[in-house]
């Protein structure tokens, strides 16, 4: 569970996140979807402790995550776009992540072959392609089994057999109890996982609740159209 | 959470050491320093003209190079951030590998030439010593300077335009100015003055810190005849060393500061 209350973030004098509350469940996929710069951004890294925020506060399982690093051993990240030092192997970062949250995480084989990982594992990390470097991006996120995963693009650049086997991984997760935020350009990505949307708008919270409800509330059947027509409205 | 520092030390240690670009400063290093040593006709000379070398050359390649990595390594630090780390930890440890690494390789590429040479031909260990903990020294400066830079500027090219700025105003614009303050002052005793002036400078700071040991009084610039007279060489050494102590410490405390508090 993660509950973000009365959040707030300005860059100078641009407001980027203007009260933001929102109560993400466990065993739920939450898509956060807005137009660019609406904040999604900001809110995500303002949980992982990336951003630091005006005001307001952030719980993650029910304890304080602002100031607070040991929160983040609960949690598990995908960035937008992953990097690796560029002289190190795979199989290095992957040691290195272990070391520095103190656990060796489970299932690391099933997962090394899961995204076909295994053959990468000596090669340093600078000639890896962008859908290798989100694969391994994505066994760091899921290799600790975290209650919390904050997925920013998962998707982007991965294959279809990785992205469908991602995909499965995903809703796996969801079912075993799992708290999952997730942004995508790809709408019907979000609409195969999604169970609950949250739109933000210049940093204010238009909408959040279930799918059905989105639907129900535009009259459109397909998520894309939906949050068009939330956009349109706004 | 514990050891987060020396894990992250490590990391940046055995990243960098990997490094092309770490190993190519390492054998540019070697070569010109050995060149002066096997083309010149004694080593002290040798040991003035090394020096010359890190006063322009190691300021400029820990401003670069420490740039550098700091923007490459931005996405990964982004991934050990939300790892349930201090960020005060990671920043330490990634100033320590860093400046480690271009230490090691100023070390390797300046001091192997000198053992080498030193196979048949007469060395003074203790100024050579003096050159290499100059380097280091320096090293660890600019270093400290370049993250300070980085952490405070998103974009790089800016970064790159204010350490390069940075490192002619110490290395060639600072000289002349303090050359203009002297001449103007003639008629006053700006001597201590002199001293509280060059310590602003890490750059003149190292160069008096060797010159002062080494019998070569033309070759000390105003600085470094002053810190002499004023101070002899064992206060004057003690005292340039202070100096650059504080500026590693203020820099890199300060790039900490910042490291903790901004937004990635």
């Amino acid at each position: 569970m993660v509950e973000v209350e009365a959040l707030t973030k300005r860059y100078g004098t641009l407001e980027v996140l203007k009260g933001v509350n929102a109560r993400f469940e466990p065993g739920r996929v939450t898509a956060v979807v807005g137009p660019n710069a609406s904040g999604k951004t900001t809110l995500m890294k303002s949980i992982l402790g990336l951003v630091v925020p005006d005001g307001g506060r952030i719980r993650v399982g029910g304890e304080e995550a602002l100031g607070n690093p040991a929160v983040r051993a609960r949690i598990g990240y995908m960035p937008q776009d992953p990097r690796f030092p560029e002289n190190v192997t795979v199989g290095e970062v992957i040691r290195w992540i272990q070391e520095l949250r103190g656990e060796r995480g489970k299932g690391l084989d099933a997962l090394l072959d899961l995204f076909a990982l295994r053959p990468a594992l000596n090669q340093p990390t600078r000639v890896l392609s962008g859908g290798t470097r989100q694969k391994l991006s994505a066994l760091l996120a899921f290799l600790f089994d975290p209650p919390v995963l904050i997925l920013d693009e998962p998707t982007a650049g991965l294959d279809p057999l990785a992205s469908s086997r991602f995909k499965d991984l995903v809703a796996a997760a969801r079912d075993g109890g799992k708290t999952i935020i997730m942004t995508s350009h790809v709408m019907s990505e979000l609409e195969e996982l999604a169970d609950r949307v949250l739109f933000l708008l210049e940093g204010s919270v238009i909408f959040f609740g279930a799918v059905e409800e989105l639907r129900a509330r535009t009259g459109e059947a397909r998520l894309e159209r939906a949050v068009a027509r939330l956009m349109e409205g706004a | 959470m514990r050891g987060t520092t020396y894990k992250i030390f490590k990391y940046t240690l055995s990243d960098l050491l990997r490094s092309r670009w770490i190993l190519g400063y390492a054998l540019l290093f070697a070569a010109v320093s050995g060149g002066i040593l096997y083309l010149g006709d004694q080593p002290t000379q040798a040991v003035v003209s090394v020096l010359n070398l890190v006063i322009l050359v190691v300021p400029l390649v820990s401003l670069v190079l420490g740039l550098m990595y700091h923007y490459a390594n931005r996405d990964f630090a982004l991934l050990v951030l939300t790892q349930p780390v201090h960020r005060a930890s990671v920043f330490r440890g990634q100033y320590l590998g860093l400046s480690l690494a271009l230490a090691l390789a100023y070390l390797v590429g300046a001091g192997v030439p000198f053992l080498l040479y030193a196979i048949g031909n007469p060395v003074d260990w203790a100024q050579v010593g003096l050159v290499l903990l100059a380097g280091t020294l320096v090293s660890l400066v600019f270093t400290a300077l370049a993250l300070y830079i980085g952490v405070a500027h998103d974009e790089r090219v800016r970064a790159l335009g204010l350490a390069i700025g940075i490192w002619f105003s110490l290395t060639m614009i600072y000289d002349s100015l303090l050359l203009l303050f002297i001449i103007l002052a003639e008629a006053y005793p700006i001597d201590p003055w002199v001293i509280g002036l060059s310590m602003v400078n890490p750059v003149d700071l190292a160069r008096v810190m060797v010159l002062l040991k080494l019998d070569t009084a033309a070759l000390m610039g105003y600085t470094g005849a002053v810190f002499n007279k004023f101070l002899g060489s064992n206060l004057g050494l003690l005292l340039a060393l202070l100096a650059l102590l504080l500026w590693i410490l203020v820099p890199a405390w300060r790039a900490q500061r910042v490291f903790s508090r901004r937004d990635f």
